[in-house]
């Protein structure tokens, strides 16, 4: 992507971001159980959906590695992979704040957050694996396998609010189904603020692929440099 | 067809007669089991009540823990000699050869969890015969589970300088569903409860999580096998 695009696309995400925050802490009112403290939903949502996506986007390039052998599908999923466990991790903290105020602990094993962390777990392993092989095609193909079975864990942890009872509130999108719950306008906030992040999450993505390229020109001018 | 099974067999028959002549992952195993039940007394009481309604989730840590070690041996132990590379070549497909070696490593884990269980028993004071067949059921479909993942990740690691840590680590957040089947449904059949409606829904989770799992392990495992 060219340098131009992620700059327009970075700065996109950037006003959007300010504009979002200043809808959803002096627009948007309390909400009328949960008082001030609601307003982290507008980030504990959005930025699952992103590292889920991410996820997701780990898992299709990974198949295309497998079956075409591209470096640019292995660097895609290596890029998409750091960036949506960051996400996830914004996802996790967000969601223990809140879980601070609300139930007055930091933490609760439900499988809702269980699946969330086991899934973190998972993927922060396909970085180490990542680091522990030296030869390059051996790693993506490994790494590739390794990201397949790791989405099964992102299903699960998708699922697990309909599939165990769970202290974890359900769904509360009106596109899951979810009956009374959301304020359209508070609704239409998270999708908003959801597109920033994945601005953000994109601009990452690009530019974490290219110092993937660049590391491996390094590399091959080195070897280069060596052999002469 | 028939071919694929005979192939996996006589993989399945090689690596156990090897086992059976060394005996070095059973008998490392088996005491690590033995240990971690040691520890276990310690963390809490063993006699009282509390202890049965946690005993599935100690056992199957337990199993977890000493099965690792059988599962890291699975493709390791074909490095010396580069018998792995004549594997590789040979005229045995890759599923095959991983067909071979998740049953071998699936009898060794079955032979350790039965006697582990006896120990378990007395140590702890709990009556794990009431439901013996159904125990069995699970016990069975877990290990599968257990060994699926644990012989694919096994290939997975083989060439690594950490291969003892990375194993581990990759292995058990992957095996999560399978185990918090078992933990919940030996818990109660250790109890003495049947297989009720509720655990039917833990079964159901053991045999999916089982058959997704080989399909995917099966379809992949050439590509991790051939460098």
């Amino acid at each position: 992507m060219g340098t131009k695009i992620l700059y327009v696309l970075g700065a996109l995400a950037a006003v959007l971001l300010v504009r979002n925050l200043y809808v959803i802490l002096l627009g948007l009112p309390d909400e009328k159980d949960q008082g001030a403290i609601y307003r982290i939903i507008f980030f504990h949502l959005p930025a699952f959906f992103t590292a889920a996506l991410c996820y997701l986007t780990a898992l299709i390039s990974s198949v295309v590695y497998l079956v075409r052998k591209s470096q640019r599908a292995d660097d895609l999923a290596l890029s998409a992979t750091e960036v949506g466990l960051a996400f996830a991790a914004v996802n996790l903290v967000t969601g223990m704040i809140w879980a601070r105020i609300i139930w007055g602990i930091w933490w609760t094993w439900d499988a809702r957050l269980t699946w969330a962390l086991i899934t973190w777990l998972i993927y922060a392993g396909y970085l180490m694996l990542r680091r522990a092989i030296d030869d390059p095609s051996e790693r993506a193909k490994n790494a590739a396998v390794l990201c397949i079975f790791a989405f099964a864990s992102v299903l699960i942890t998708w699922k697990s609010i309909d599939w165990w009872r769970t202290q974890h509130p359900g769904a509360v999108l009106s596109i899951r189904g979810a009956e009374g719950g959301l304020d359209p306008a508070m609704e239409s906030m998270i999708y908003f603020n959801w597109l920033a992040l994945l601005l953000l999450c994109i601009v990452l993505v690009a530019v974490r692929m290219r110092q993937e390229r660049v590391q491996r020109e390094i590399d091959a001018l080195r070897r280069h440099a060596h052999a002469l | 067809m028939t071919e694929f099974f005979r192939q996996s067999l006589s993989i399945t028959v090689k690596d156990l007669r090897l086992e059976m002549r060394s005996k070095e992952a059973l008998n490392a195993s088996l005491s690590f089991a033995l240990v971690i039940l040691l520890l276990f007394s310690f963390a809490f009481d063993p006699s009282s009540e509390h202890t049965r309604e946690i005993s599935g989730g100690l056992l199957w840590l337990v199993f977890a823990f000493a099965g690792v070690l059988v599962l890291n041996r699975s493709f390791a132990r074909e490095l010396p000699n580069d018998c792995l590379e004549a594997l590789v070549a040979s005229p045995v497909s890759g599923a095959a050869l991983f067909l071979g070696k998740a049953l071998a490593n699936f009898i060794l884990l079955m032979a350790l969890e039965l006697l582990c269980l006896p120990v378990f028993g007395i140590f702890y004071n709990v009556n794990w015969t009431a439901q013996f067949w159904n125990l069995l059921l699970v016990l069975a479909l877990a290990t599968w589970g257990l060994t699926v993942i644990g012989t694919t990740f096994s290939a997975l690691t083989v060439n690594l300088r950490l291969r003892e840590l990375m194993l581990p680590v990759l292995v058990y957040p992957m095996m999560i569903p399978a185990l918090m089947a078992a933990m919940e449904l030996t818990t109660h059949l250790i109890a003495g409860q049947p297989l009720s409606a509720d655990l039917w829904l833990w079964l159901r989770l053991l045999i999916g999580f089982d058959i997704i799992f080989t399909a995917l392990a099966l379809a992949l495992i050439e590509v991790v096998l051939v460098s």
